[in-house]
């Protein structure tokens, strides 16, 4: 692995809904390997850019370069065989809630990169056992626990092979005993070398695990840097101000 | 005695018996055709729905609320009656089937479609973000859920359609309810009549039976 190969690019891109401009003007990048988190306000955009990213949004201009192929000139018929190579976690998990565990895994599989039933299952089996849920494999979704059910949805989308993972405030909806579990893949994930960017707001993961943080606020990248540069020594007024007050409410919960 | 007399003449029960178990014959062909049709070509109707073709949807939608505004009995009549003028005749058996599984798809047709419509967003954003196309999105993962939101009202809407194939008495249809009433005038006895409601029983009772089975088997708590 090339560390310094860029797997994901943004540069300039700006989306706009109607006449609301939610981001104005994004530039980033993450290296192959790495696992960058993206922290800001709400509203401030986070989740409109990571959306972009397989075009679940279409972005108003600008350019995404994604493993060497620049996937906002892609036409609209070509999008389903580049979102093969992007994985997305999201928030609210959304497992199929009519297929087992195993068979949400497999789906994709078979019909869209068109493995052979037998090889899909074994993949989705895999993929299970590294989240640690292959004992669930027939377990309807509906019987898990939502870290449960956030693992089979990393699980799916990694049995697709791709080459970066994006997750989308992965745990937010999670009950806070059951973040850790979740937290642990990512770690693993991050460990076998994917390429992962993540909207948070676990501080505390963000700071032991992230490569590098990127902090997001008004739709466009105010600072980026180490974990240690962003929360040990933040440099502009907006970040020292978002830190104080989600800092601040970690404390009060805690 | 007199009771029995009228409803269970046992020698009217064996004059008409053999009549009676051809037109549940009808009855039956007809309830199951029309449940095939009705079913099937709503579900077509509601997955064309979500493709979003103005002047489709625009059809499908003036199709289902005409079809289920309408009182089937005065559609049944303008078929039976006015198409011949038109040069179009059709026997009696198909003109109850047409009307019946227009009806049937106009139903199933907004059953699916509310089922779909309450399908949430991100089940789509899942299905999309893994590189399904929208029509692999809506075969593997929205319809299967829309459909099964959509059981217990299209079961009742079902049965409730397949009895209207009564109405076929209406335009000489060999179906139970004419062939027991004609029996009834002949014979001047109501026992024929009992032995309509017997013989709807016998076909709706399992169908009932068998419904509630299919509810409970697809139920599921998300
Ligand atoms: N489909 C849409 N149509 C119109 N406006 C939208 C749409 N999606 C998002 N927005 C707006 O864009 C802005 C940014 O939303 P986004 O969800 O990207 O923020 P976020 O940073 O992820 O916030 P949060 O931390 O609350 O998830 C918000 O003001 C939101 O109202
Ligand atoms: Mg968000």
């Amino acid at each position: 692995m090339n560390a310094d190969r860029t797997m994901l690019e943004i540069t300039a891109l700006e989306k706009r809904f109607d006449q609301t401009e939610v981001l104005k003007n994004i530039d980033l990048r993450v290296r192959e390997g790495e696992m960058v988190f993206v922290i800001g306000p709400s509203g401030s955009g986070k989740s409109t850019m990571l959306r972009c990213c397989n075009r679940l949004e279409e972005p108003t201009s600008g350019a995404i370069m994604i493993d060497g192929q620049r996937i906002t000139d892609i036409p609209r018929r070509d999008l389903d065989r580049m979102r093969l190579k992007v994985g997305m976690v999201f928030q609210g998990f959304h497992l199929y809630p009519h297929m087992s565990v195993v068979k949400n895994v497999m789906l994709a599989q078979t019909k869209a990169l068109k493995r052979p039933a037998a090889e899909a299952e074994a993949r989705a089996l895999e993929m299970l056992d590294q989240v640690g849920l292959r004992h669930k494999a027939d377990a309807m979704p509906n019987e898990l626990s939502g870290g449960q059910q956030q693992r089979v949805a990393i699980a799916r989308a990694l049995a697709l092979d791709p080459k970066v993972m994006l997750f989308d405030e992965p745990t937010s909806a999670l009950d806070p005993e059951l973040v850790g579990s979740v937290l642990k893949v990512m770690k693993d994930l991050r460990a076998k070398g994917m390429t992962m960017l993540v909207v948070s707001h676990e501080m505390a993961f963000a700071r032991e695990a992230a490569d590098r943080v990127i902090f997001m606020d008004g739709g466009y990248v105010v600072e980026q840097g180490t974990p240690d540069e962003v929360f040990g020594n933040p440099k502009s007024d907006r970040l020292k101000s978002f830190l104080a007050r989600v800092l601040n409410t970690d404390e009060d919960a805690a | 005695m007199r009771f029995l007399e009228t409803f269970f003449n046992t020698q009217v029960i064996a004059n008409y018996l053999p009549d009676l178990i051809d037109a549940m014959g009808v009855t039956l062909g007809l309830a199951v055709t029309t449940i095939i049709a009705g079913v099937l070509g709503g579900a077509l109707l509601a997955c064309l729905r979500v493709a979003g073709i103005r002047w489709v949807n625009f059809f499908i939608i003036v199709f289902a609320n005409m079809m289920r505004a309408l009182p089937p009995l005065v559609l049944i009549l303008i078929l039976y009656f006015g198409m011949p003028s038109l040069g179009i005749n059709l026997s009696g058996w198909m003109v109850i089937y047409l009307v019946l599984s227009a009806v049937l798809i106009a139903f199933a047709e907004e059953i699916f479609w509310g089922g779909l419509t309450a399908v949430p967003a991100g089940q789509w954003e899942a299905g999309r973000a893994t590189g399904l196309s929208r029509a692999q999105t809506l075969f593997y993962i929205a319809f299967p859920q829309a459909a099964r939101m959509g059981i217990p009202p299209l079961v009742n809407r079902t049965l409730a359609t397949t009895k209207l194939t009564a109405l076929g008495s209406v335009i000489g249809v060999k179906e139970i309810l004419s062939v027991s009433s004609s029996a009834q005038s002949f014979s001047g006895s109501a026992t024929p009549l009992t032995m309509a409601a017997i013989a709807y029983l016998v076909i709706f009772v399992p169908a009932v039976i068998a419904s509630h089975r299919i509810e409970r088997h697809y139920q599921y708590a998300t």
